[in-house]
């Protein structure tokens, strides 16, 4: 099991969505948080002004994609977000990276059942 | 009330005594023009214009909170810029030239030119308007307001994408070279439509049906946003939309009901309180008829539907009142909201990204409004359900498909040149990372 972590513009957001859909769902509706976070990659966030003061706020505004998946789907996954998030034009500095993570565990709630099985 | 006392039984002496420089002039010329006129001001129309002057000005604010709520975050501070600096621009534009246009002395009835007027340098303060008995300033005062609210109406169609150099310029053009000229066709005397006998209370034709018309072709020359239909362009916030609704609610007592001096009776009073009840009637009977729709045709109750249908009454309502009676206020209102739901959805098909159904509402609400207007009116004359035939909603028809025409062409005209000039639309990038930080430099929203 691996937990994809993938930060994206949020315009691209539906997009990936749609993408993650066609290849991860087997007709029980696949599973994904989303979270809106700020923050920086090689891009330096835009500048603001103030009352008249120039402000670097030196964030930018992202989605961020949370989603455990069994390893038969990791690539499947990967390759989903990349071609959605990078979106028509071609990739560009700011769309987004993705964190791939071994993830040790995983319980669903309701019924307690454990593993690959609960994701 | 003392005044016109005074002023309608004893004459020019009884208010000599009350006022010193009143009693200086008539003194020195008993005769003289001035002192008839002062006599004449009536204190309660004054003080409710200039009431009802500032009422209209907060359905600005008003209506950034209304449009700006259903935009998405990243384009909240331009979209309610776009009703602010109307506030700036028209602001100017009409005290220097727009009152000049719309009701200076009536050129053939198609324009208005009192040089007197520029920047109202000639208009005195103690000078009444026409035959009424409240000071031309708060006249002009009031119908500038008008001015102000009409072009930003426009914005909500072609909003989070239209650039805002070109929004600023295309205001200033549309407001001096469509909203002047049809004022003064439908409001001014010696315009056209008005000699006519097209009735327009408090801007049906003016307003709505020529900002709505107006906004549909904008939409035509800037084209769809690049995330509509396929994309999910979710409201930011639809607590400030409903704020915004509320306070063009509040806001329209003043539209209508201090239209009353301007285009009806000398003084306010019975035909302000008419038009102050039809108003309240028709956007309680909207509101309600668009939310049992949606509640029937889709199951859920929404507060956008009820927002929207306050709005939708609100316009219906506008040229018919202080002309119908309550009763006909809440067909009309109801009305208003039917037609409106059914432009709305028909957006879903046609595919013009209206985004905030500026043409949807204001556009068919106003033309429902302005055709009830000839069938429900029972003064100054009647229409189809009192006795008065086909006659008025005829010359209804007239000022609807010379406002639809005009506006629809000269806004395509305007469009059109402004986009040569400066461009009207924002470039792909700016339009995805959002008009607020990419034009403004700004976020509406931090951490």
């Amino acid at each position: 099991m691996k937990l994809i972590i993938a930060i994206i513009r949020p315009e691209r957001l539906q997009a990936v969505q749609d993408a993650l859909q066609k290849t991860l769902d087997e007709g029980d509706n696949y599973r994904l948080t989303v979270a809106s976070v700020d923050g920086h990659g090689r891009a330096v966030g835009e500048v603001e002004y103030f009352r008249g003061q120039q402000v670097r706020a030196r964030m930018a505004q992202k989605a961020q994609i949370t989603i455990g998946v069994n390893d038969a789907y990791v690539e499947k996954a990967i390759d989903a977000i990349v071609a959605a998030a990078r979106g028509s034009g071609g990739g560009e500095i700011g769309d987004g990276k993705i964190f791939v993570l071994p993830l040790e565990q995983c319980v669903r709630i309701r019924t307690g059942e454990r593993g690959g099985s609960a994701i | 009330m003392l005044d016109s006392i005074l002023g309608g039984v004893a004459g020019g002496v009884s208010l000599a005594l009350a006022d010193p420089v009143v009693a200086a002039q008539a003194a020195s010329a008993p005769a003289a023009a001035p002192v008839v006129a002062a006599s004449q001001i009536d204190s309660g129309s004054t003080a409710w214009m200039l009431m009802s002057s500032a009422m209209v000005l907060l359905m600005v604010p008003g209506l950034a909170l209304f449009y700006g709520g259903m935009v998405r975050r990243k384009n909240v501070l331009t979209t309610m810029l776009h009703a602010f600096v109307a506030m700036a621009i028209i602001g100017l534009q009409w005290v220097l030239i727009g009152y000049c246009l719309a009701f200076g002395k009536s050129i053939g009835g198609f324009i208005g030119w009192s040089p007197e007027y520029i920047a109202f340098n000639g208009i005195s303060h103690d000078a009444l308007y026409g035959d009424k008995r409240v000071p031309e300033l708060v006249f002009a005062m009031f119908q500038g307001k008008f001015a102000i609210i009409t072009p930003a109406l426009i914005a909500g169609a072609v909003a989070e994408r239209i650039s805002f150099r070109a929004y600023v310029l295309f205001i200033l053009l549309w407001s001096t070279f469509v909203y002047c000229p049809l004022a003064h066709w439908v409001w001014a005397s010696g315009g056209w439509l008005f000699e006519k006998g097209v009735l327009d209370f408090a801007g049906g034709t003016v307003v709505h049906i020529a900002s709505g018309v107006s906004a549909l072709a904008l939409v035509l020359l800037v084209g769809n946003r690049r995330d509509y239909p396929d994309g999910a362009i979710m409201p930011n916030s639809l607590v400030l939309t409903l704020t915004g609704a509320g306070l063009l609610w509040f806001g329209w007592f003043g539209f209508n009901a201090g239209s009353a001096v301007a285009v009806e009776s000398p003084v306010a009073g019975y035909a302000a309180v008419l038009a102050f009840t039809t108003t309240q009637t028709a956007a309680a009977a909207a509101a309600l008829v668009w939310m049992l729709l949606e509640w029937k045709h889709t199951g859920k109750p929404t507060s956008l539907g009820v927002a929207s249908g306050i709005v939708a009454g609100l316009v219906a309502i506008t040229p018919a009142a202080g002309h119908v009676t309550p009763m006909w206020a809440i067909v009309i209102g109801a009305g208003g909201s039917v037609v409106c739901y059914l432009a709305v959805q028909c957006k879903a098909r046609h595919r013009k990204d209206d985004s905030l159904d500026a043409f949807g509402v204001h556009g068919v609400g106003g033309m429902w409004g302005a055709i009830a207007t000839g069938i429900f009116c029972f003064t100054p004359v009647a229409g189809l359900v009192n006795g008065g035939g086909f006659r008025q909603i005829g010359l209804q028809l007239l000022g609807v498909g010379v406002t639809v025409a005009f506006a629809f062409v000269m806004t395509i005209i305007i469009g059109t040149i402004v986009n040569l000039v400066v461009g009207l639309r924002v470039t792909d990038t700016q339009e995805r990372d959002g008009l607020d930080i990419t034009i403004h430099g700004e976020r509406g929203y931090h951490l």
